[in-house]
């Protein structure tokens, strides 16, 4: 599908929308329908509706129907007014976007119009430092060369300035024309690409020019980017509103449901079981009873003539009176806590970062409890494990190893008397250091130059040919680039660049050179991508070693080269090139062709080798994880050696003796087959001696998810530590999706664009605003400055969320069961008539307001402090197992609610019985039993109180007794004076003193005698914590990380080959 | 409430700038630190007691417990047998034929009965006179909601009988009032008392809840269609007094929670001597033959406690007693099983 955008065409205007940017999810009209449809999606809101509804039948309703409707509405009200408020936030930054001043101009004359008021066709006329309203092509600009930098940050996070381009076809046009042109933008729908834009433009007459230009990426302007260092720019409005490219990509992420929650909805659907059968039994013996025995209750005048249905009445009335079983109150108690919870993460000062000053997010204020539960964390490396900050250090030329004593070429004695006494080899190879790449160099007022990059590689390496006297001065827009070499000027024009995707690993420019005439080709790229492309005879076996060796120390190399082109080759090329940089299908591949054709027989000029340090604490962090007995696996774009490297220095795999690598790999299919079915078996075998790892790279990956899955499955199951190189995104997010199928609990954290998909097919996606910009940081549920909050997040935040709504949840399920069970209990001695004993008021507030509270105090509790967690983070197997949230541990609460609902029930109806059975008494004394027992279980339950708990808790409880004498005050509830009757008999307070002994004396006495005699680790730690006193603080964990990891940088440098070779003794094959 | 909770969550005291600025440069500023606000409750730092379930705490807790509750177990106990209790079960010994419920259902017979019992021990007054009914259901589903609240309060309310089925109007459409089974129901054995052969007055004045009288039953209400329907269940009203001082009608409505249950009949407001003869003529008119339940007549006195009950005692002393020899019990087993507390050996990470 295409679609033709007609240039300042008004009789067009109608067919395109205009450019009104919403992101609310309701309108005024539709909030409430869609808002209560969306909730009645959710099955607990439904079988509470159904609930309330059956209430509005008298007949079987045991209480009045406020006592479902009065909290399903508050419910519904309190997650309404959420998402309202959400959406009214939204629709007023929507608003103040929609109402900005925009020049746009029309029939040549300049107007400011609100930017909602943008059609497709307009031409758009902005400023510095604007905003881009919605999707432009670029017609004209301020810069005479047509450029424009654009600050892409809010579209994709990179931070860098990127270089925009007026079509060939506009270039010649005056200001005065760019307000009268007409003309064809043909441009493909819209779509969410933000990296792809195959168009085509004609312009109309009077500009006479009929022939077909294309437009790519580099010619628009996108929505939500802002226009820098140009003093104005103008293009015509493609998208708008919200088909822009940022607002195609704008997508509603699935929410997703943590294993917690998955654990209570099945629960909820056991209880739900357990009630209906409760329901059917108890109704069966009802009307049984009703017509053995009530039918000769004079006093119940049951008529002789019964309508048709009215053996479901009682059945139905059970039915109402168990359906509190399932605690309509859990849901929005449980997103309280979660909300909480992602506050605390928000708000941890230990979790910011002041290098780059940002604090921890979370985005996804749903799923902290899986953080408690991760199984697998599947890193990035570039930007997570290590700092992403890219040091020039070592190089090879020609034969040399420059940097190699010293660990830094830039102080490499023979290296510097090379560029002074400009050795031809060296002085090619800094200039491709200096030119072949897409830097911007910016000069600012003091004539100091910076480099705006897209890749850090590319700044690292312009820097340190400008430190070796190869400054990149200029680049302007006719494509001269201005290169200073020890004070003389040398002047190139690019003329061509050969772009860099993550298919070619290379990335080439053609530049004349201005001088005498001579066409060059200046590339670099990954050895593999190189040295296949190197010109015959040349001797790549001493380059090859030299990448070998510089990826042991964990260095990334580049291959830079060079090739010579005849004017002709060129001119014939270059035609070929623009053809196919002119087709609109299949553009990518048709380029990467035409590229591949001229990048033949290149002349190799050396290796560069970068250094990418390890971020602060990332080998301390590791090491906790991997003790906490969460899996680590590294998936990375890297090379195999280089990864492995990192691997060891950061404590991800152990060195041979204690470890043992098994490395997939082979020739052919067969081979990698081969290989992944001995790693399976010395797996098998020697798992319990040693720490075994696997490292396998993307075309290995390929070829067993094609063949072998199965076994792969059951590799990834038993390796507690693999490393994956040369991944694709895909693949990346491949094995996510493997772990998660085999009923993992995976955590994905990356920094870039290419970890993205991984991040969002994770359980839990975390991203770390780093370097690489901010986009993983946005796909993920977390983000955070540095690798090493991890460990907080983990152990400190996500464990405590477990445990928490692990209570929570038990807690609430206690107390509803409790409540129903004295109903069922009640009901045998009221004839199986589906009486309730509590009456209606109490039903409603003992869910909502008595009960709510003291539970959600568990949101401060600590079992176990910080620091002891970070000292024993074995302690996580607990919440990562589940323990605490299990079937077992739910058949306690039952149990526990069933002994409770017997105990208070049992006592009330003996302390009130013969006279004082009155009713309404009955039920207050069962009630406050409840409550008094309520606040004695949360208070066992608690292992720290703080103020805020202790004032809830039994705030809770003076405030019940407050309530319900302001209720007694009421002469038209039944109730009337009722409290007061009782909180003047002595008898009541001794019969709550009896309930709360009777219920909790053999609790108390279980728990010690488990305490004591059969501790859990949690148990243990706590009485350690105890004894102790003084735990260790949490600063002194951490170790100096600099000296630690000096320590390794230079172990391994001394023992490069000894530590490494024996490390993969056990592979198939070594490349 | 909860709402007060909810935003509270919403400015959770932590104030921060935007999480993705648009102005990147914005953060090289040294000024603006996104750094979140330090406070102890946001970083979960707050001063926290944390009590362990050591032995010492749990023994001492336990034989406190046991200390306490022996001795109100005791005094609760001591109350209860305070409290001189007459029952005397009527039902059965007050119709001398053997169809029972025919004897009872039949207006025209004389059902008067005499009952003497002899006192055991010296009563104080005010002595509480109950009848007490066995396997009435008052606490049933369809009986307990029969019954117009509105109908007893307000002068306008008496057509409100729709929740008085099967009672609500008579069979031309006219409300009873007051309506519903419960009142319907209403109890009408009569006694009268004499002790030593003397008369002695019941005083049936204020046997029922003054916030009742006054809040409950209106004061300008008088009963009409009661009883008036083909069939008749309990007493009648007197239509010429209003609700507020039907007593008899109040207690009734009062409903019980359990199928056994003492109902206040009167007090007698006279001590009565041990020994002393108590003869009770019974006007027998009640029906609780045709299901099978039971009635009797109780005289009882009263103690802080209320009547006479021994459960609240027995389960004082029974818990008491447990929570002694727990503790005792674990006292032992702390001393022969010496557990060293917070062993970090304790610690086994097996999953």
């Amino acid at each position: 599908m295409q679609r033709f955008v007609y240039i300042n065409d008004e009789s067009c205007r109608d067919s395109y929308r205009d450019n009104r940017v919403s992101n609310t999810k309701y309108t005024l009209w539709n909030f409430l329908p869609k808002n209560l449809l969306e909730q009645f999606r959710r099955f607990m809101n439904q079988y509470f509706l159904l609930i309330a509804c059956l209430q509005l039948w008298p007949t079987i309703t045991p209480v009045s129907p406020a006592t479902t409707w009065g909290p399903l509405a508050i419910i519904f009200i309190v997650s309404a007014s959420k998402e309202a408020w959400d959406d009214y936030n939204r629709y007023l930054s929507d608003k103040k976007v929609n109402e900005r001043r925009i020049w746009v101009v029309k029939d040549g004359i300049r107007r400011q119009i609100k930017a909602r008021g943008i059609h497709v066709g307009n031409i758009v006329w902005l400023h510095e430092n604007d905003e881009i309203p919605c999707d432009l092509v670029l017609i004209g600009t301020s810069d005479p060369q047509g450029i424009c930098y654009v600050e892409t940050a809010a579209l994709d996070g990179e931070t860098d300035l990127k270089t925009r381009i007026i079509p060939s076809i506009c270039a010649d046009l005056s200001s005065e024309q760019l307000g009268k042109i007409k003309g064809v933008v043909e441009c493909p729908n819209p779509d969410n690409d933000i990296r792809r834009f195959d168009a085509n433009m004609r312009l109309f007459p009077p500009i006479i020019d009929n022939e077909k230009c294309p437009l790519t990426i580099n010619n628009t302007l996108l929505q939500s980017c802002y226009l820098r260092y140009t003093e104005w720019a103008c293009g015509v409005a493609i998208y708008t509103g919200n088909e822009t490219k940022s607002g195609m990509s704008r997508g509603t992420a699935e929410p997703k449901l943590t294993a917690a929650d998955s654990m209570i909805d099945k629960l909820t659907v056991a209880i739900f079981i357990f009630q209906i059968a409760v329901v059917l039994l108890l109704g069966l013996a009802g009307n049984i009873w009703k017509d053995s025995h009530g039918c000769k209750l004079w006093y119940l005048m049951y008529p002789a003539e019964r309508p048709w249905y009215d053996f479901l009445v009682i059945p139905l009335r059970f039915e109402l009176l168990c359906s509190i079983m399932i605690p309509i109150s859990i849901k929005v108690t449980l997103d309280l806590a979660k909300g909480v919870y992602a506050k605390f993460i928000d708000c941890d000062d230990q979790m910011f970062d002041p290098e780059t000053n940002t604090p921890a997010h979370s985005a996804n204020t749903a799923i902290s409890e899986d953080l408690g539960q991760v199984e697998y964390i599947l890193s990035d490396k570039t930007g997570t494990l290590t700092e992403n900050r890219m040091i020039f250090r070592r190089c090879y030329i020609s034969g040399v190893l420059y940097g190699d004593k010293t660990g830094d070429a830039l102080k490499d004695a023979r290296l510097l008397n090379a560029v002074s006494s400009k050795d031809p080899d060296v002085v090619k190879f800094l200039m491709v250091m200096a030119l072949c790449n897409t830097v911007v160099p910016i000069k600012s007022n003091d004539g100091t130059i910076s480099y705006k990059a897209q890749s850090q590689d590319e700044e690292a390496l312009v820097n340190a040919a400008s430190n070796l006297n190869m400054l990149l001065t200029s680049k302007d827009s006719s494509g001269i680039a201005e290169i200073c070499f020890n004070g003389s000027k040398f002047y190139y024009e690019v003329l061509d660049v050969l772009e860099f995707t993550s298919d070619r690993k290379r990335m080439s420019i053609v530049v004349k050179e201005v001088k005498s005439g001579k066409f060059l080709l200046l590339t670099k790229g990954a050895d593999e991508a190189i040295f296949p492309r190197s010109c015959p005879g040349e001797q790549t076996k001493t380059y090859l070693e030299a990448v070998e060796m510089y990826s042991h120390l964990g260095l990334r190399t580049l291959c830079l080269g060079c090739r010579d082109l005849e004017e002709d080759e060129y001119k014939e090329w270059s035609k070929k090139f623009q053809d196919a940089s002119c087709s609109l299908d299949n553009r990518e591949h048709k380029i990467a062709e035409v590229c591949n054709s001229l990048e033949q027989g290149i002349h190799i000029l050396g290796i560069t080798a970068i250094e990418d340090r390890l971020q602060d604490g990332v080998p301390e962090t590791i090491k906790l994880l991997r003790k906490a007995g969460i899996n680590v696996w590294m998936l990375t774009g890297d090379k195999q050696t280089t990864a492995i490297q990192i691997g060891l220095l950061c404590n991800l795999i152990t060195p041979e003796s204690k470890g043992q690598l098994l490395s997939i790999n082979g020739k052919t299919e067969d081979d990698i087959l081969q290989s992944l079915e001995r790693a399976l078996t010395i797996m098998k075998t020697a798992l319990e001696r040693k720490d075994l790892a696997f490292v396998l790279d993307g075309w290995a990956l390929e070829i067993i998810l094609k063949r072998s899955l199965e076994s792969f499955t059951k590799l990834a199951m038993m390796s507690r530590t693999a490393i994956c190189c040369r991944m694709t995104p895909l693949q990346k997010a491949q094995l996510v999706g493997i772990l998660k199928s085999s009923g993992s609990l995976t955590l994905a954290i990356g920094d870039g664009g290419n970890d993205v998909r991984m991040i969002q097919e994770a359980n839990v996606g975390v991203g770390i605003s780093g370097r690489e910009g901010l986009q993983a940081a946005r796909a993920a549920d977390y983000s955070i400055g540095k690798f090493k909050f991890l460990r907080r997040l983990i152990l400190v935040h996500g464990r405590y969320s477990y445990n928490r709504t692990a209570f929570i949840s038990q807690y609430s399920f206690y107390k509803s069961l409790l409540i129903c069970f004295i109903q069922i209990l009640f009901s045998f001695s009221s004839g199986l008539s589906g009486t309730s004993i509590f009456n209606s008021i109490s039903l409603m507030a003992y869910n909502v307001f008595y009960t709510s509270l003291p539970v959600m105090t568990i949101i401060f509790d600590k079992d176990i402090s910080e620091a002891t967690v970070l000292r024993y983070p074995q302690i996580l197997l607990y919440s990562q197992a589940g323990r605490l949230l299990n079937r077992s541990t739910f058949a306690e609460w039952f149990g526990r609610s069933l002994y409770h609902a017997f105990v208070v029930f049992l006592i009330t109806i003996n302390a009130y019985a013969d006279e004082k059975s009155d009713m309404e008494e009955l039920s207050m004394v069962a009630l406050s039993g409840c409550i008094w027992l309520q606040a004695f279980v949360v208070t066992l339950d608690t292992n720290s109180f703080t103020c805020p708990q202790i004032t809830l808790i039994w705030g809770n409880f003076v405030a019940f007794y407050m309530i319900n004498l302001i209720l007694s005050a009421v002469p038209t509830l039944q109730m009337h004076t009722v409290m007061w009757h009782l909180c003047n008999q002595p008898s009541y307070w001794i019969t709550m003193a009896l309930i709360v002994a009777a219920g909790m004396g053999p609790v108390l006495a279980l728990r010690y005698l488990r305490n004591v005699y059969r501790p859990s680790a949690i148990d243990v730690l706590q009485q350690i914590e105890q004894t102790d006193g003084h735990a260790q603080a949490p600063g002194n964990l951490e170790s100096s990380t600099g000296t630690y990891l000096d320590y390794l940088l230079t172990d391994l440098r001394r023992n490069k080959s000894s530590i490494h070779q024996p490390l993969l003794s056990d592979s198939a094959s070594s490349r | 409430f909860i709402f007060d909770f909810f935003n509270a969550r919403l400015h959770f005291g932590c104030s921060r700038m935007q999480m993705y600025p648009l102005e990147m440069e914005g953060n090289s500023n040294p000024k603006t630190t996104n750094k979140p606000k330090y406070s102890k409750f946001t970083q979960q730092e707050l001063p926290a007691c944390k009590p362990l379930l050591t032995p010492e705490i749990v023994i001492a807790a336990f034989a406190l417990i046991g200390a306490l509750f022996v001795p109100i177990g005791l005094a609760s106990l001591h109350a209860s047998r305070q409290v001189v209790e007459l029952v005397h079960r009527y039902d059965a010994s007050c119709v001398p034929v053997d169809d029972k419920v025919g004897f009872i259902q039949n207006s025209r017979t004389d059902k008067t009965c005499t009952v003497t019992m002899t006192v055991p021990k010296y009563m104080k007054s005010p002595i509480h006179v109950y009848y007490l009914i066995d396997g009435f259901y008052q606490n049933h589903r369809r009986y307990v909601r029969s019954r117009s609240d509105k109908q007893l309060r307000y002068k306008s309310a008496a057509h409100l009988t729709s929740d008085c089925v099967p009672e609500g109007d008579t069979a031309d459409h006219a409300p009873i009032v007051p309506c519903g089974l419960v009142a319907w129901s209403l109890f009408n054995d009569t006694y009268t008392v004499r002790v030593n052969g003397v008369v002695t007055q019941v005083n049936k004045k204020d046997i029922a809840w003054k916030s009742d009288k006054n809040n409950k039953f209106g004061k300008n209400i008088y009963p009409s269609n009661f009883q008036k329907g083909r069939l008749i269940g309990g007493a009648t009203l007197n239509e010429s007094i209003p609700l507020s001082e039907q007593e008899d009608l109040i207690v009734w409505m009062r409903t019980a929670a359990l199928p056994t249950f003492r109902k206040l009949y009167g007090r007698i407001e006279k001590d009565i001597n041990a020994n002393d003869n108590v003869t009770v003529v019974i006007q027998n008119n009640y029906n609780t033959y045709s299901f099978g339940g039971s009635k009797a007549l109780v005289l009882s006195t009263a103690s802080w406690i209320g009547g006479k009950n021994n459960f609240i005692g027995i389960a004082y002393l029974t818990i008491g007693g447990l929570c002694l020899s727990l503790a005792m019990g674990f006292l032992v087993l702390y001393m022969v099983k010496r557990r060293n507390f917070g062993d970090p050996s304790n610690l086994s990470w097996n999953r």
